[in-house]
């Protein structure tokens, strides 16, 4: 019992000299801690900014990537239909404008608005999108730097590129499909703000994996 | 609502709802039925017509879409003057090959060969099967229909 009352009488003092040596040991390192800290956030930063930057093309890509709007802007000459993106029944295929071929115009059936009869969907200027303009398969590093490309997109500036998806009527379709067709998932105006932050960071593209 | 279009060279003024489509304004007004239903939803091409000389689904295009504009249907392919070289030379080469069987599809089918002869005067198969694909038949001619074109192109 004597011990046990011996030790229990020490033990304070003992955690105490324990808890106060660490301090003293932390304290004498706590500057060189600080810097190295900082030296890393700041190592952190330049890392994570550009990835942050290219992270703001994501959303969009999600947006680009739906049926709705991927189904015409394939890299092939076949338009496809569906949320299982099926090619366009009846053979239909590119032609010269991409409006179609001889009897399989766009605007054989495809008329400015949905189809209240037969459910085929409409919208002004219903058409393919040339194909150096076809997403179809492109991963987002890809994808951003044809979206871009003037030379792909139709010479189309960023805030051109902005303005067709915030407002060209074909476009917003995809977000009123009408029928049983699934309209794209985010929000148009949820969409257009995220468009609109990845335009004004400069239209950062991601790296491509390797 | 009154709209105003010429069908077959003649001028028509049609008073139907805006939204009718333009088969059942043939058919039902004008009496034009050589024009036919079959799907009613842009899938079989018996509808075929020719809006301002292009092929396009009756049964999608609506009254209001045809205000002003030129409507073709086969009874516009008569055997008179009026009618082009090219539908006279569909009509020959369909005749000489016996191209029909049932026939119902026929109208459409020949309706959308002199839209692509208008355009193609000489198609080669790949041109026929993508101009024609829209356009389907019960029967199978689908051989026979290529051989007419490729004859009525020979007449051209």
């Amino acid at each position: 019992m004597g011990r046990h009352r011996n030790f229990l009488t020490v033990l304070p003092f003992a955690i105490a000299a324990v808890v106060i040596g660490i301090g003293v040991i932390a304290s004498a390192q706590a500057p060189l801690d600080r810097n190295l800290l900082i030296a890393d956030a700041n190592a952190a930063d330049e890392k994570i900014a550009p990835a942050k930057a290219s992270q703001l093309f994501s959303p969009v890509a999600a947006v680009l990537r739906h049926p709705r709007c991927m189904n015409c802007h394939p890299r092939d000459d076949r338009p496809r239909q569906g949320d299982d993106r099926h090619p366009h029944l009846q053979n239909i295929v590119r032609g010269d404008d991409n409006l179609g071929f001889v009897n399989g115009r766009c605007t054989a059936c495809h008329r400015d608005e949905n189809s209240q009869h037969s459910g085929v969907p409409g919208a002004p200027t219903w058409h393919l999108a040339p194909l150096s303009m076809g997403w179809q398969g492109l991963g987002d590093a890809e994808l951003c730097s044809t979206l871009i490309d003037k030379e792909k997109n139709g010479g189309k500036d960023i805030a051109a590129l902005v303005e067709h998806m915030a407002k060209d009527p074909l476009v917003l379709w995809g977000w009123t499909p009408g029928g049983d067709r699934t309209p794209v998932s985010t929000p148009h105006p949820q969409f257009v703000k995220e468009l609109t932050a990845w335009a004004d960071a400069g239209a950062p593209c991601p790296t491509a994996a390797k | 609502m009154a709209f105003t279009a010429t069908i077959n060279g003649k001028k028509n003024s049609i008073d139907v709802d805006p939204e009718t489509p333009l088969l059942w304004v043939l058919r039902d007004e004008l009496k034009l039925t050589g024009t036919k239903f079959g799907c009613g939803a842009a899938l079989c091409g018996a509808c075929t017509v020719h809006l301002d000389g292009e092929a396009v689904r009756s049964c999608q295009i609506q009254a209001r879409d045809v205000e002003g504009r030129d409507v073709t249907t086969i009874e516009g392919f008569t055997a008179d003057a009026s009618t082009t070289p090219v539908a006279k030379a569909v009509q020959a080469a369909w005749i000489k090959l016996d191209v029909a069987q049932c026939g119902y599809c026929q109208p459409g089918q020949i309706m959308s060969a002199v839209g692509l002869l208008t355009q193609i005067p000489k198609p080669t198969d790949d041109d026929i099967d993508k101009a024609m694909d829209g356009n389907v038949c019960r029967c199978a001619t689908y051989h026979r229909i290529r051989a007419a074109i490729h004859e009525a192109a020979k007449a051209i």
